[in-house]
């Protein structure tokens, strides 16, 4: 395996080998009630250890086709037609006798919400030991010794305790790593990893996803990834599916389908993928516009009747310094403390030591410094769903930000937000449309006027790309980076993805555990990060280098050592 | 765990507190000297001075209050107008009488109402599911005094299956006690499960959402352990306290029904008393039915952690 | 905008003949519900009497709708009553924290200690059994449950984020609780408002029946079933339209609060 020049292939060049484990033909799936297609003529097959993934947005359908596979589709849907064939038996006229040993001994399902995949109320040890009783006729004794043996694999280091222990004790990865455990207990020829590591951090992800590459390669297990991250199934596969609207776009080895790309949807998948755009000049003898000096925030310290809470400290004394026209972007994994940070330099939390200082003065509420600042500050907020008040209309939500700062007429006020909303791409007639007639991007977009319509000279976004699909990212990135060249405003962007501050930062803070772990300019850190732990965020995300046809060349980098090797 | 257990238990004692003084504020803030609402209007005025000099009613509020308490806590909750009768026992004897009508009925309608709400949820705007909804929410819209007669009227008189009027204790004759005890456990059955089949329908489709019930289909489960192993257990929680909920109004409430029925139980107690200013009586009735209801609650949340073992970790 | 669901049409329509008799009735009812006619003692229904006569010679059909008066205005207004009480209080309590906050909310919870109908029953011991009692009464057994759920629905508000979105804009804390809070705390209160409606006409009957409500001769549901025992067996009549009455409305409100709940609120179901 070659790397950091190179491609890197994970599970080596695939042989077709024997007949085809899973064939499905022609499957459409409809809802009943208001007979719309969610999948329509999708056909795939999968031969016994082969490595698929399919790629789509949200409204693709590929969760769908997965759980049909199953029969676990929800009852508001039906099939229209086609067929699934695994292991040359008619999955759709199984009984359901054979159904159910087919489900988990044959074929097993990972889910993508680590919360709510395991049973709150009923012990890890019940949970993993239901489904070996089911299909095993094995003694008490031996269940038990495979289950600590399968949960010391995944990584638990204490499997013995894990046993007895709920699922809420565990933190997110851990969790996920059970659910593997429990899955791959009974040796499954298939494995349906349905957006497995979407909820995870970085980091977390790549440890979960190589995990399950070592057990699958281990039993020879066939893995067909869902995922809307084009660049991880890309890394560990060996065909990819594209889907859109529940069809199938493309199909093809993962390598073709990357450097060439046939479908205008692949292309503009690729395309959407974040780039390093060109280095900035920013002015470095200016004043800082906004300094942070040993910001310390603590949390929590409730105390009750019976109980004390000595609280958490979220920041541990940081200091930052943004210029004027720089967007400083702040990378880290959660409960590293970039959003206490941002909310702290917001003014919605107040610190327990250290100082803000905006142009100079300290901007305390009560100081001086404090209107200006509230004018001049504003802030994008990461979830379009709630970010946005559902009982008033754009237009007045966006009007509502004039309130304060100079006095306009009501007219004045009205051009300026049809003005604001031009400039984030939405018509006039969207003043009169309520939140939840919009698209998660669009509501975004409002967000961005809203923050914007001021005209700031400082700007914080709290991930406010995160929870967006990804063609709709990059139009929002985009978006916000014509913006910030156009009016010239600061701006801090929080954020957990490292490939989207490639493209949109001039200066990169890492930050972990609550203090900044190292910081830089964009190239400095990506080309030459120094810390281990930055290192080790950046080797979860490829480089991507585009060739004329529209397609890529996924590059690793950071430590090549993470790669190759596997968790033991 | 122990955490859980103590501050629940420490958190219960504030609230008794605050129950008791409420219900002293209440009987203050009748007009008049609360020593002859407490004696009547008949009492001789020694025994109207020794009481006053009892309650200290020449002290401050707060230190009457602190006298009170200590009263009810030696057992001594007065004696009653009407009869004559030590309160407390009086009390707990009716109570006994509703407890067990009330803890039957609650129980018989959780044993038809949970199951009928998990089916209906299972097989969710199915003909079963829109039987049983619909069932529960006429049930639930028929008042229960209104029940207990239209019963009392069908098997009573008309068809004169079971007996109209009273009441046997157990202790007399279990046999008899029971057939008497048919028609007022019925009403309850048939009102409450109405509203615990709601209850239980609703939880149940929000837990067979979740993805576990999926990957719990995926291990290759049949439905009815899917059901029971899974849905079952993570859904009962809200349902559980609804029980608790049920239980505490229907100590009181059931006063309706001990009416329709004649049967001597401390809702009726309570009515009778404030028909005839029975103050002593009024105010041993709110102490005792909601000190147990505190305690319901406290039942309750203490074996919630068993449906979701989060609470016990928060 | 969605056709309305079938519970919604059905329950509206309860409802709606229900609270329409009781206006009807405030002007004219086929016979004065007060007046006695010996001759006409306990006649089952017919024409004259479409729902016959009770023991005193009284019209049925006009008691049931001058019932239909009383009980409707006492659940309104009790409703009213403690809908107003427990918003202002849930609001100052959800959005201050500290201790002032957890001193109301101990008192508040404290008064949930009690059942509903025993609170009920001891005020009433306190002010005596007329309208404005049982107003009284069951407006102060039912408030400390809005002041729960307002708190509630503030405190989930408060996290967010167009909230924090109004304080970031550099609007003062009452402009937002104002502006951005209490709009969208309407939605849970009217499905809150909607089933308490219920459970007051509820207890105002049952109170009734038990001889504490609204003194007689003046006719309620409660009162006339409690009334109809006595002469069950001879007039069974006296005791079915009654707690028909009763039942009709219940599930009118049943159904039309299910059908507000689906459309505004679906985290209160199964209350």
């Amino acid at each position: 395996m070659r790397c950091a020049t190179g491609l890197i292939r994970i599970c080596g060049v695939f042989e077709m080998s024997g007949a085809g484990l899973l064939e499905i033909e022609g499957l459409t799936l409809t809802v009943s009630r208001i007979d719309k297609e969610v999948v329509s003529d999708f056909s795939l097959e999968l031969a016994p250890g082969e490595i698929v993934g399919i790629v789509g947005e949200s409204g693709s359908g590929k969760s769908m086709a997965a759980r049909a596979i199953m029969r676990l589709e929800p009852p508001a849907v039906s099939r229209r037609g086609g067929s699934i064939r695994f292991d040359g038996k008619d999955v759709c006229a199984m009984p359901q006798r054979v159904l159910r040993r087919m489900r988990g001994g044959d074929v097993g399902m990972v889910f993508q919400e680590p919360l709510t995949s395991l049973n709150p109320s009923m012990r890890i040890g019940s949970q993993l030991e239901e489904g070996l009783k089911l299909h095993r006729r094995i003694a008490v004794a031996e269940r038990r010794r495979l289950i600590l043996d399968m949960l010391g694999r995944v990584g638990l280091r204490d499997p013995e305790a894990a046993l007895e222990a709920y699922p809420h004790e565990f933190s997110g990865g851990m969790r996920q790593r059970i659910m593997l455990a429990s899955v791959m207990l009974l040796k499954p020829r298939l494995l349906i990893a349905d957006e497995p590591t979407t909820a995870l951090d970085a980091v977390v992800q790549r440890e979960v996803l190589d995990l399950m590459l070592q057990l699958t390669r281990t039993n020879g297990t066939a893995v067909l990834l869902i995922s809307h991250d084009l660049p991880m199934i890309a890394r560990y596969t060996n065909r990819i599916v594209v889907m859109r609207q529940g069809r199938i776009v493309e199909e093809g080895a993962t390598d073709a389908l990357l450097e060439k790309p046939q479908h205008s949807y692949t292309r503009q998948l690729l395309a959407a993928m974040p780039r390093r755009t060109a280095k900035r000049g920013i002015d470095h003898s200016v004043p800082p516009l906004v300094e942070v000096r040993d910001l310390i925030v603590d949390y929590g310290g409730r105390k009750g009747f019976l109980r004390r809470d000595p609280g958490k400290r979220a920041l541990r004394g940081v200091s930052l310094s943004i210029r004027p026209r720089e967007v400083v972007a702040i990378v880290g994994e959660s409960g590293s403390g970039k959003t206490t940070l941002g909310r702290s330099i917001a003014g919605l939390v107040k610190p327990s030591g250290g100082s803000i200082l905006y142009g100079g003065h300290s901007i305390l509420p009560g100081s001086e410094g404090w209107p200006d600042y509230r004018l001049n500050c504003q802030m994008i907020f990461q979830d379009p769903y709630s970010s946005l008040d559902p009982r008033i209309p754009i237009g007045a939500t966006i009007t509502e930000a004039l309130r304060h700062g100079k006095a306009l007429s009501a007219a004045e006020k009205h051009a300026r937000v049809i003005e604001i909303l031009g400039e984030v791409g939405l018509s006039a007639e969207f003043a009169k449309r309520y939140p939840h007639e919009l698209s998660g991007g669009q509501r975004q977009r409002v967000a961005i006027a809203r923050a914007l319509v001021r005209k700031p000279a400082f700007v914080i976004a709290d991930e406010p790309v995160s929870a967006l699909d990804v063609t709709v990212r990059m139009q929002v990135l985009d978006l916000l980076t014509r913006l910030q060249e156009r009016h010239g405003f600061s701006c801090l962007f929080i954020s957990h993805d490292l490939s989207v501050v490639e493209q949109i930062a001039d200066r990169v803070v890492v930050m972990r555990d609550g203090a900044i772990v190292e910081e830089g300019s964009r190239d400095a850190i990506f080309d030459g990060p120094r810390d281990s732990y930055t290192r080790r965020l950046l080797s979860a995300i490829p480089t991507l280098e585009g060739n004329p046809e529209g397609g890529v060349r996924l590059v690793e980098r950071g430590d090549c050592r993470n790669v190759i090797e596997l968790p033991a | 765990m122990l955490r859980f257990i103590l501050t629940r238990l420490g958190m219960a004692i504030p609230t008794l507190l605050i129950v008791a003084l409420t219900v002293f504020l209440l009987v203050r803030l009748i007009p008049g000297d609360p020593a002859s609402l407490m004696l009547g209007d008949m009492a001789s005025q020694s025994s109207l001075a020794a009481l006053r000099a009892q309650l200290g009613l020449d002290r401050p509020i707060p230190v009457q209050f602190v006298i009170w308490i200590g009263q009810i806590l030696k057992g001594d909750f007065g004696h009653s107008i009407a009869t004559g009768q030590p309160v407390l026992g009086l009390v707990i004897d009716r109570f006994e009488t509703s407890a067990t009508i009330v803890v039957i009925g609650v129980f018989l309608a959780s044993v038809v109402a949970v199951p009928a709400g998990l089916i209906a949820a299972w097989r969710q705007n199915s003909a079963i599911d829109l039987l049983f909804v619909g069932t529960a929410t006429v049930l639930l819209s028929i008042p229960s005094f209104w029940l207990g007669l239209l019963l009392l009227l069908l098997f009573g008189l008309k068809l004169q299956w079971l007996p109209v009027v009273g009441y046997v204790s157990f202790s007399t004759s279990p046999v008899m006690a029971s057939v008497y005890l048919i028609m007022p456990v019925a009403t309850l059955v048939l009102h409450e499960s109405g509203v615990l089949v709601r209850m239980a329908r609703a939880s149940a489709l929000e837990v067979l959402r979740l993805d576990y019930v999926t990957h719990a289909r995926a291990k290759g489960l049949s439905e009815g352990a899917v059901l029971r192993r899974h849905v079952f257990r993570n859904s009962f929680g809200p349902t559980w306290t609804l029980i608790g909920l049920v239980l505490g109004n229907l100590l009181a409430g059931i006063a309706v029904v001990e009416t329709v029925f004649t049967i001597p139980g401390i809702g009726r107690l309570l009515v009778d008393s404030i028909f005839a200013r029975d103050y002593p009586v009024i105010q041993g009735c709110m102490l005792f039915v909601a000190f147990v209801y505190v305690l319901i609650n406290l039942v309750v949340d203490l074996f919630y952690p068993l449906f979701d073992p989060k609470v016990a970790q928060a | 905008m969605r056709l309305p669901s079938l519970n919604a049409v059905l329950g509206a329509t309860i409802v709606g003949l229900i609270v329409g008799a009781g206006l009807v009735a405030m002007v004219w009812t086929p016979y004065d519900p007060l007046k006695l006619d010996f001759l006409a003692r306990l006649a089952p229904p017919s024409a004259h009497h479409l729902l016959g006569t009770d023991e005193f010679g009284r019209d049925v059909l006009s008691r049931l709708m001058r019932a239909a008066t009383t009980s409707v205005w006492i659940s309104i207004l009790t409703v009213c009553a403690s809908i107003l009480a427990g918003t202002a209080l849930g609001l100052v309590t959800g959005y201050m924290r500290g201790w002032t906050d957890r001193i109301l909310m101990m008192f508040n919870d404290a008064l949930l200690a009690f059942p509903g109908i025993l609170l009920a029953l001891g005020l009433l011991s306190v002010v005596g059994a007329n309208m404005y009692g049982i107003i009284l009464a069951l407006g102060l057994a039912y408030t400390p449950l809005v002041t729960r759920v307002v708190r509630g629905a503030v405190l989930s508000l408060k996290e967010k984020e167009f909230i924090e979105a109004s304080r970031v804009l550099g609007n003062s804390e009452s402009f937002t609780m104002v502006r951005h809070v209490l709009p969208n705390c309407i939605a849970p209160l009217i499905v809150l408002a909607t089933s308490m409606f219920g459970w007051v006409l509820l207890a105002e009957s049952a109170l009734s029946f038990l001889g504490l409500g609204v003194p007689p001769p003046a006719p309620t549901w409660g009162n006339m079933l409690a009334e109809s025992r006595t002469y069950i067996s001879q007039a069974a009549w006296l005791g079915i339209f009654p707690g028909l009455c009763i039942s009709l409305a219940l599930l009118g409100i049943n159904l039309l609060g299910d059908a507000l709940r689906d459309r505004l609120d679906p985290h209160m179901r199964g209350l």
